[in-house]
């Protein structure tokens, strides 16, 4: 993944505020990378442009040399549906659907046959085999953050993006919901990129970008 | 104590005002207000229309009657009573009315003719004109004998002029003036026939007066009111059978009713928009709520006590309701002059100019509409746990479920009754919308349940759209009610009317009698046969007529007050026609006991129409006694008849074998289909005959008519408020789950959904409400429609199972569109966005 001269502006009235500057990094397939800074530093932008769940003021971004921004709101949407996955801060699940159909929907919007197996199965390892007919109301914030990751690694994404996973929940549920989720990144041969404000997980990533006040700071690797 | 509530009365009213400002930029209270707007104007609209239309006939009361009270009496009446009037030194005066033929230039017109004496009109305004251009004036006198004044509509329909000279009976008389208003003469609502005034010395030489003819004899007094009054008392315990008293109280007792009528069928119409009104508010106040629940917690948690946020919030909606209810009363106001210009040929006088007090109604409606549906949310908005600023999940207050609906439910029961102004009627129409509403919900529950139990097997697009309305049961619930109403009144007016006014009108063969000949002497009946047989047409069967009052059942006095229903006193005030036949007339069917056989001649039998009969509550078997100008007949009811009124052949509610009423005084009565090349005959008739009376069918049919047309129109009218309200619930529905869809939609695209397939799954889930919607619908008018054929109209209608299919297709796409429309936002958003909003 390659980005070159991000730059994201939001225009309020008659002020323009700039919240990424030209902000240029390549990411290599299977790296874990976290992307660390502090509130407001515009790194949930990052991570969004980067995604293309959100459209830059300036700048491209190429997914296995596919830029982003050439393709429509759809081609985007396409191109996620194959090659990325999601985890939020605040889970996004859909409070109509139970657990097992959450994990369902990316399968099947990917008309990927046998979703219920596949969506049960994953469930099972997030170790959730017993609330699959649950909904996300039904569910402890821990709980619903797993069904979160287990729909994140459903298709079989190249690329993970995960904003603040930890964000909603306790430190000790943060910490199973990090170490499932590297558990299942290594497993897989993922390529992670990590949000958070929190240091300690940003080190269990070999990568570091830090970013302040919308433009990136430093890129460390251990 | 918090720095909010020492706020002053001046800074809370500026900070709700700011708060309102804020809210309406974010357009978060224009679903309400417009409901609001367009409940308040619709009701306004007929409230001002009704109060014009009530003032001008207290106005016009004495006018109406012509005196302060009147006797009325279908024979002459009795001396004593005008000894009793000049002994109470009261001023009197007298008149006879009946209908009669006019005859003029070769024309000849069914009039209403009225034989006044000296003094007429004791109260109320009588003016004439002299010559076509000459002014209006009060004549000091009544007709000189040897003239008439008639009115502008027999002076137009038989083409003659002031001067001309006009038949009336056996007389001839000179058309002295012309009358541009009068007493009694309905003060011109729902006024049909033309109209003749005579002196009364004049009324023997027309040789009119004869046996059978319907006439009414009308004694005028008036006087100081203690001398009235006690001429009321005298008169009431005087009264017999057939004559009854009429004061300003109960002036024209069949106009009012007829106009009280035709208002409440347009106050009716005006509840079914506050009503879809109602659920647009309820729907509007709900989502407002949704989605004020954050920032009441962030007030609590900034120190706001719950009587501020409250207060604030009460104040708000109160300005709305101010604002909104002006708008609407004043848009009603200028409707109304556009429902009083569609009835204007029905109300043919001048209305008074509309007064202040449909201004309270609209916003006394207007507000208990609002409070009805906003408060509850409001006070569950207040009740919001700060904790909620921490936890999201927390913290949606219970007024969110049906229960808080119950106070709406109750606002809305009582401006029901209140607008029907009769609980009866009123607890009918709240019963016939609540059955609806709650037979709506039920089924949408019950096919929700069926619908998710076969799912499993669906697509992701109808699973998903499916799971959608199943969350959200309730909402569901209501937006498909609510369009299900709106839906139900359109179909009512286009579809379901047509077919009534078709079947209405197939039900008329063509060749159905279109004169009815009345009044015919005995000693006529040789001449009028010899007179059609002479022109070759085949002389009509004469049918005798007696007329007779029921006076004794199974040996017992009746009257009026025995009977609560208006037709039955109405029967039993008033005289029968009765009749004798050997043979069953093809368009009647007995229904029990047995027709005459040529053995009952000569025997007290009567054979009843069934429809009378359980209006009286006789049965078969029963001993019923007439009185018939003076002399009495018993007789028992040997069989009950159902009758094809439609026919527009002569029939009758009771019937005599022969041999039984020959002996009484009579005359005959015959229908006839006259080909308009042949209508010329009439005028020969009356002119050969001028006793009878011809009554043009045709003509009467086409003014009801075109007075049915009228009273449509301005109904429809008044539903183009439902329209606006139907579409406003949609509009509500739709956007109530709006933020949920936009959500939903944010995820799916994040999770790599195409827009097709989001659309898939929004036009899923809005196809089963407009579905269900659109069947609903059509079922409730297909349902209201044969109710209204069958008790009201009385003709036949059968359902049909297209508008069933044509309301579940049009419902399902007409909100399968709209629903896209008010989602393309959805759409259009990057899912970031929503998540940031949501965040």
């Amino acid at each position: 993944m390659k980005a070159v001269g991000l730059t994201k502006q939001v225009s309020t009235g008659a002020t323009t505020l700039t919240i990424l500057h030209d902000i240029s990094l390549e990411i290599a397939a299977g790296e874990a990378c976290a992307i660390l800074g502090a509130s407001g530093s515009g790194k949930t932008t990052l991570l969004a442009l980067l995604a293309g769940l959100d459209v830059p003021t300036a700048g491209e971004v190429r997914i296995n040399g596919v830029e982003l921004f050439a393709l429509d709101e759809d081609g985007r949407a396409r191109l996620r549906r194959n090659q990325v996955g999601f985890v939020f801060q605040s889970f996004q699940l859909l409070p109509a659907l139970t657990a097992v159909e959450n994990v369902m929907l990316p399968l099947e919007l990917a008309g990927n046959h046998g979703a219920r197996g596949k969506a049960t199965a994953w469930l099972a390892r997030v170790g959730l085999a017993e609330r699959l007919e649950h909904y996300p109301r039904q569910l402890s914030g821990g709980e619903q953050q797993r069904v979160a990751v287990a729909r994140a690694f459903a298709t079989e994404p190249r690329l993970l993006f995960a904003d603040e996973p930890t964000g909603n929940l306790d430190s000790a549920t943060g910490e199973e919901i990090i170490s499932l989720m590297f558990a299942l990144n290594r497993e897989s041969h993922t390529t992670l990129l990590l949000v958070t404000h929190d240091e300690a997980i940003a080190r269990r990533c070999p990568r570091q970008l830090k970013l302040a006040a919308g433009r990136l700071t430093s890129d460390e690797r251990r | 104590m918090s720095a909010a509530d020492r706020l002053n009365a001046g800074a809370v009213l500026r900070l709700a005002a700011r708060m309102l400002g804020r809210d309406w930029r974010a357009g978060e209270q224009r679903v309400l207000a417009v409901a609001l707007i367009v409940a308040v104007a619709s009701l306004t609209t007929v409230a001002f229309f009704a109060d014009r239309v009530g003032r001008t006939l207290t106005r016009e009361a004495n006018q109406l009657l012509g005196a302060d009270l009147v006797v009325v009496s279908d024979v002459p009446i009795p001396e004593s009573f005008r000894g009793e009037a000049r002994r109470l030194a009261l001023a009197v005066t007298e008149a006879v009315r009946f209908p009669s033929m006019t005859q003029a230039s070769g024309r000849t017109l069914l009039t209403e003719v009225k034989a006044v004496s000296s003094g007429y009109p004791l109260r109320g305004k009588l003016r004439i004109r002299e010559s076509a251009t000459g002014p209006d004036l009060e004549p000091a006198r009544i007709p000189a004998p040897g003239s008439v004044w008639v009115d502008d509509r027999l002076l137009r329909r038989l083409d003659i002029r002031i001067g001309d000279r006009i038949a009336l009976g056996e007389r001839e008389f000179t058309v002295a003036a012309m009358v541009t208003e009068e007493p009694e003469s309905s003060a011109g609502f729902l006024n049909l026939g033309p109209r003749l005034m005579l002196n009364i010395d004049d009324l023997a030489s027309t040789a009119l007066l004869q046996t059978g003819s319907r006439v009414s004899f009308r004694l005028f007094v008036a006087g100081e009111m203690q001398d009235v009054g006690a001429f009321r008392d005298y008169a009431a315990r005087t009264v017999r059978l057939g004559q009854r008293v009429e004061d300003i109280r109960e002036a024209r007792p069949e106009i009012k009713s007829a106009l009280t009528r035709a208002e409440r069928f347009l106050g009716l119409s005006a509840l079914l928009t506050v009503i879809l009104a109602g659920v647009a508010v309820a729907l509007a106040a709900r989502r407002y709520l949704q989605r004020h629940l954050d920032a009441c917690a962030i007030m609590r948690c900034l120190g706001a006590s719950q009587a501020l946020i409250l207060t604030l919030h009460l104040l708000q909606f109160a300005m709305i309701g101010l604002a909104a209810s002006a708008i609407g009363c004043a848009i009603g106001f200028l409707c109304q002059y556009l429902l009083a210009a569609l009835l204007a040929p029905i109300v043919s006088v001048s209305l008074p100019a509309p007064g202040w007090l449909p201004v309270g109604q609209g916003l006394i409606a207007g507000f208990v509409l609002l409070l009805g549906f906003a408060l509850p949310p409001l006070i569950g908005l207040k009740r919001v746990p700060t904790l909620r600023v921490l936890r999201r999940d927390l913290g949606t207050p219970d007024s969110f479920g049906l229960s808080a609906y119950l106070l709406g439910g109750a606002a809305m029961s009582g401006l029901i009754v209140w607008q029907a102004q009769d609980p009866d009627l009123g607890m009918y129409v709240l019963g016939g919308v609540l059955g609806t509403m709650i037979a709506s919900a039920f089924l949408t529950l019950v096919v929700l349940r069926l619908l998710s139990s076969f799912s499993r097997g669906a697509g992701l697009n109808w699973r998903f759209g499916l799971a959608n309305l199943r969350r959200r049961t309730i909402g569901t619930v209501i937006q498909v009610v609510a369009l299900g109403l709106g839906m139900m009144a359109l179909i009512l007016l286009t579809l379901v009317r047509s077919d009534l006014l078709e079947s209405w009108q197939k039900s008329l063969p063509p060749d159905a009698p279109n004169r009815f000949l009345v009044n015919i002497q005995p000693d006529q009946v040789g001449e009028i046969a010899d007179f059609f047989a002479g022109r070759q047409l085949k002389p009509p069967a004469l049918f005798p007529m007696i007329r007779g009052r029921l006076v004794e059942v199974n040996g017992k006095p009746v009257s009026s007050k025995d009977y609560v229903e208006d037709r039955a006193r109405r029967l039993v005030d008033r005289e029968f026609n009765l009749s004798w036949a050997e043979k069953l007339q093809p368009d009647n069917v007995i229904v029990a006991g047995r027709w005459f056989a040529a053995s009952d001649a000569g025997k007290p039998l009567l054979s009843f129409e069934e429809g009378i009969a359980e209006t009286l509550r006789l049965k078969l078997g029963d001993e019923v006694t007439y009185d018939i100008g003076g002399s009495r007949l018993t007789a028992k009811i040997s069989s009950l008849r159902t009758v094809d009124w439609d026919s527009f052949r002569v029939n009758f509610f009771v019937i005599a074998p022969p041999g039984v009423l020959e002996r009484f005084p009579g005359t005959f009565v015959t229908s006839l289909h006259l080909p308009v090349s042949r209508s010329i005959v009439m005028d020969e008739i009356v002119k050969r005959f001028p006793n009878l009376l011809v009554i043009d069918v045709a003509a009467i049919l086409s003014q009801v008519q075109r007075m049915m047309d009228q009273v449509v129109r301005a109904i429809e009218f008044v539903f183009l408020f439902s329209l606006a309200a139907g579409l406003l619930v949609l509009f509500a529905a739709v956007s109530s789950t709006h933020d949920e869809r936009v959500f939903d939609a944010a995820v799916m695209r994040t999770l790599g959904a195409a827009s097709a397939q989001l659309r898939a799954v929004l036009v899923s889930e809005f196809l089963l409400i407009g579905a269900l919607a659109g069947l609903i619908a059509a079922v409730g008018a297909s349902a209201v429609g044969l109710v209204l054929a069958k008790q009201v109209l009385n003709v036949p209608y059968s359902i049909d199972a297209w508008v069933w299919l044509l309301g579940l297709v049009a419902g399902a796409i007409g909100v399968a569109i709209a629903g896209l429309l008010g989602t393309a936002k959805v759409l259009r958003t990057p899912p970031m966005q929503v998540f940031r909003a949501s965040a």
